[in-house]
């Protein structure tokens, strides 16, 4: 394996960590969330509850900091191991999150998606082996609005296998969704033991935790379940336009959080995430593909690695309106920056048009993105020793490797085979083949993709109780019924 | 003497030199220049400089908006003048502007506010995480012809429908142009909940107000 790219200086790390802590007491940390300021008040610290701003001493920070967990793990549905390990050295990968829209047709238009939508995305995500999580994807426009977020989660438990990264919209919610993890697992113990979901949890920029996201992230750490915050300085808008300024921020953003969910639950598992973007000062937008944006992940992920925290990055998306080369190019870059730099979760395959709108057709082309920044990080392993020399002088001057038994024998393990969706045939075969695009490639392998699918093994009464877990809030928000499953 | 000073404004808002704005607009105000000679001569070309600039890719949004500042502190200023002489600035419309209720995203829709004022139209921004009620409230105090309703959540844009359903209410909603925006609003939306006009970014809210004015 590479090691991970560095961006700053090891004592411009160290600076960077001892101004956040300073900002930490002045100005402080705006807490939108009774609970959050009362902990904090009784844990010493000063907060004045008219301005809702607690000041937190560096003693805090430090003490908090003993108790995080430099790993943990989540589990899929089934099964005894665990699938993604957050911590150390390991990268994952996840689609983006919370889109709005759906990319309807390879000419741009989109729609808002719909259940079947939704559906068909688990489906796929679980099809494709270089996704290790599945994200609560989309939002169904199909469910009232104020059941979103539980409603795509219910969807996500009926089809998947793979762990999953979530997000609850409102507190009252994230019981509910609580309540649907718990009833896979059998037991609160039994979710404790083996997470099944981790949940995004968003401070506002500049320094602040709203009534909500602080409110989650409480209820999270008090349930033993992991939170991955997201903290998200918009370079030149709510954070400093220079970057290292930005991973300041981002640095006293999360080490708030970090405060927060150890005194709530010392050794209660967080992630030190984002998304963060260096504004487009031209069209007033947020570019995931921008350099600076990667720059800004890269710092604030070597300030989580120093400070031995798990990491999450929300990279590996495009600006682009459509699955075209700017696409690409966005997309890849970002992934591979994400690869280099190391960091636990990397979120974001199948996003574009900033974070707004999902595409079927990138999630999959995202996959060969991946396997190929997964397969660069991977790096180069000594296979023999010596390397070379008695492979080399044996051959001698003439070429013959293709039909030699250490070819035989090592390129199975040295070598990555991509999908048919890239490209590596000649050009009459490509032409006899259609003369397509790697998107339209994409597109035609949606439906084979689909046909992989296994279901999960939720019995038919777990299947149920989630129906009326979910079905209860549905009700309670004014809708008659959800809409029905397909098998 | 004043031409040259005059000039000077120009320059000082182009190059976003707020204090020098503010001391020479007080300069000739002392030397009896008419407040409409300091707008139409010296403001305003600054600010058609950094419009046209701006459209040409040599100026960005921090120096479009460091430049309404410098016109905006100017105008606090001239405004009491104008008054004074029972005059007034022709603005291209009044506008109430505001982030709905439940949601705090604010860069949009104060992008969308600069630009507004940069064009002349006189911005009343209430801010984020605005009451309903507030919205009426205001359009009645200011007889705005035009609101702006921003949501960045799918959860909260239905406060949009809510503003406009209140408008009815108030019986004021043929006195107003409704503009809604933010990520999760498309024309579909803004066309189901009855608004007159949605756009997609701050330079389209401009067009889009600059038309719904002349309608």
């Amino acid at each position: 394996m590479i090691k991970n790219i560095k961006v700053l200086e090891d004592e411009v790390v160290e600076q960077i960590i001892s101004e956040a802590i300073a900002l930490l007491s002045d100005p402080g940390i705006r807490i939108q969330n009774q609970e959050g300021l009362q902990l904090l008040a009784e844990a010493g610290a000063e907060v004045d509850f008219e301005t809702e701003v607690a000041k937190i001493p560096g003693e805090f920070v430090r003490r908090s900091l003993e108790t995080t967990p430099k790993t943990f793990a989540l589990y899929p549905i089934s099964g005894e191991e665990p699938s993604v390990i957050y911590g150390g050295d390991e990268i994952h990968f996840d689609p983006g999150s919370a889109g709005i829209m759906l990319l309807d047709d390879l000419e741009g238009n989109q729609r808002y998606p719909v259940t079947a939508d939704y559906i068909k995305w688990v489906k796929l995500v679980e099809g494709l082996p270089q996704l290790d999580a599945q994200s609560t994807s989309m939002v169904s426009s199909d469910v009232t609005e104020e059941i979103g977020d539980l409603y795509r989660l219910y969807l996500s438990l009926n089809y998947m296998n793979k762990p999953i990264v979530t997000g609850a919209f409102g507190k009252d919610t994230w019981w509910t969704m609580k309540d649907l993890l718990v009833a896979v697992r059998g037991s609160e113990q039994a979710l404790r033991e083996k997470p099944l979901a981790i949940f995004d949890v968003c401070p506002s920029p500049p320094l602040t935790w709203s009534d909500l996201t602080c409110q989650n992230l409480i209820d999270c750490a008090r349930a033993g379940i992991p939170s991955e915050m997201v903290s998200m300085p918009l370079a030149g808008a709510t954070a400093p336009v220079t970057i290292a300024a930005s991973v300041v921020q981002h640095t006293a953003e999360s080490l708030s959080g970090i405060v927060l969910s150890q005194l709530v639950n010392p050794g209660a598992p967080i992630v030190w995430g984002g998304s963060p973007a260096a504004f487009d000062m031209r069209m007033g937008t947020t570019p995931m593909g921008a350099a600076e944006t990667w720059l800004i992940d890269a710092g604030y992920v070597q300030v989580g690695k120093t400070l031995e925290i798990p990491t999450h990055v929300y990279m590996g998306m495009s600006d682009a309106k459509i699955v075209d080369v700017q696409c690409g190019l966005e997309s890849m870059g970002g992934a591979m920056a994400a690869a280099m730099i190391g960091a636990n979760m990397i979120s974001g395959a199948g996003m574009m048009d900033f974070e707004n709108c999902l595409s079927f057709e990138k999630l999959i082309l995202d996959a060969e993105i991946i396997a190929l920044a997964r397969r660069f990080r991977d790096g180069i392993e000594l296979r023999d020793d010596p390397i070379g020399e008695h492979l080399i002088r044996d051959m001698g001057h003439h070429a013959d490797y293709l039909s030699s038994r250490h070819t035989r024998k090592w390129y199975r393990k040295e070598l990555s085979f991509p999908s048919e969706l890239i490209d590596r045939g000649s050009w009459d075969a490509w032409k006899e083949g259609g003369n397509t695009t790697a998107t339209q490639r994409a597109h035609r392998s949606i439906q084979s993709l689909l046909d992989r699918y296994q279901p999960n093994a939720l019995s038919k009464e777990q299947r149920n109780d989630l129906r009326e877990i979910a079905s209860k809030a549905a009700v309670q928000f004014g809708m008659d019924s959800l809409p029905a499953l397909e098998d | 003497m004043s031409q040259e000073t005059l000039s000077e404004i120009t320059q000082s808002i182009l190059l976003g030199e707020g204090e020098d704005t503010v001391r020479l607009t007080q300069e000739l105000l002392a030397a009896d220049v008419e407040p409409m000679t300091i707008i139409r001569d010296g403001l305003m070309p600054g600010m058609n400089l950094v419009g046209d600039k701006f459209a040409t890719g040599e100026y960005f949004l921090p120096d479009l908006i460091i430049a309404a500042d410098c016109m905006k502190d100017a105008m606090n200023l001239l405004e009491p003048e104008l008054v004074k002489r029972e005059q007034a600035f022709q603005s291209a419309g009044v506008v109430v502007l505001g982030t709905v209720k439940g949601d705090i995203h604010e860069i949009g829709k104060s992008l969308v506010g600069t630009l507004l004022s940069a064009n002349g139209f006189k911005v009343h921004d209430l801010g984020v995480d605005v009451e309903t009620k507030d919205f009426i409230e205001k359009v009645k105090q200011t007889g705005a012809e035009l609101v702006g309703l921003s949501a960045l959540l799918t959860t909260t844009m239905v406060k949009q429908r809510e503003v406009i359903q209140s408008l009815q209410e108030a019986g004021i909603r043929d006195r107003v142009k409704v503009l809604v925006g933010g990520a999760p609003v498309t024309k579909s939306w803004a066309e189901d909940i009855g608004a007159d006009g949605f756009a997609e970014d701050a330079m389209g809210a401009v067009k889009i107000a600059r038309s719904l004015m002349n309608a």
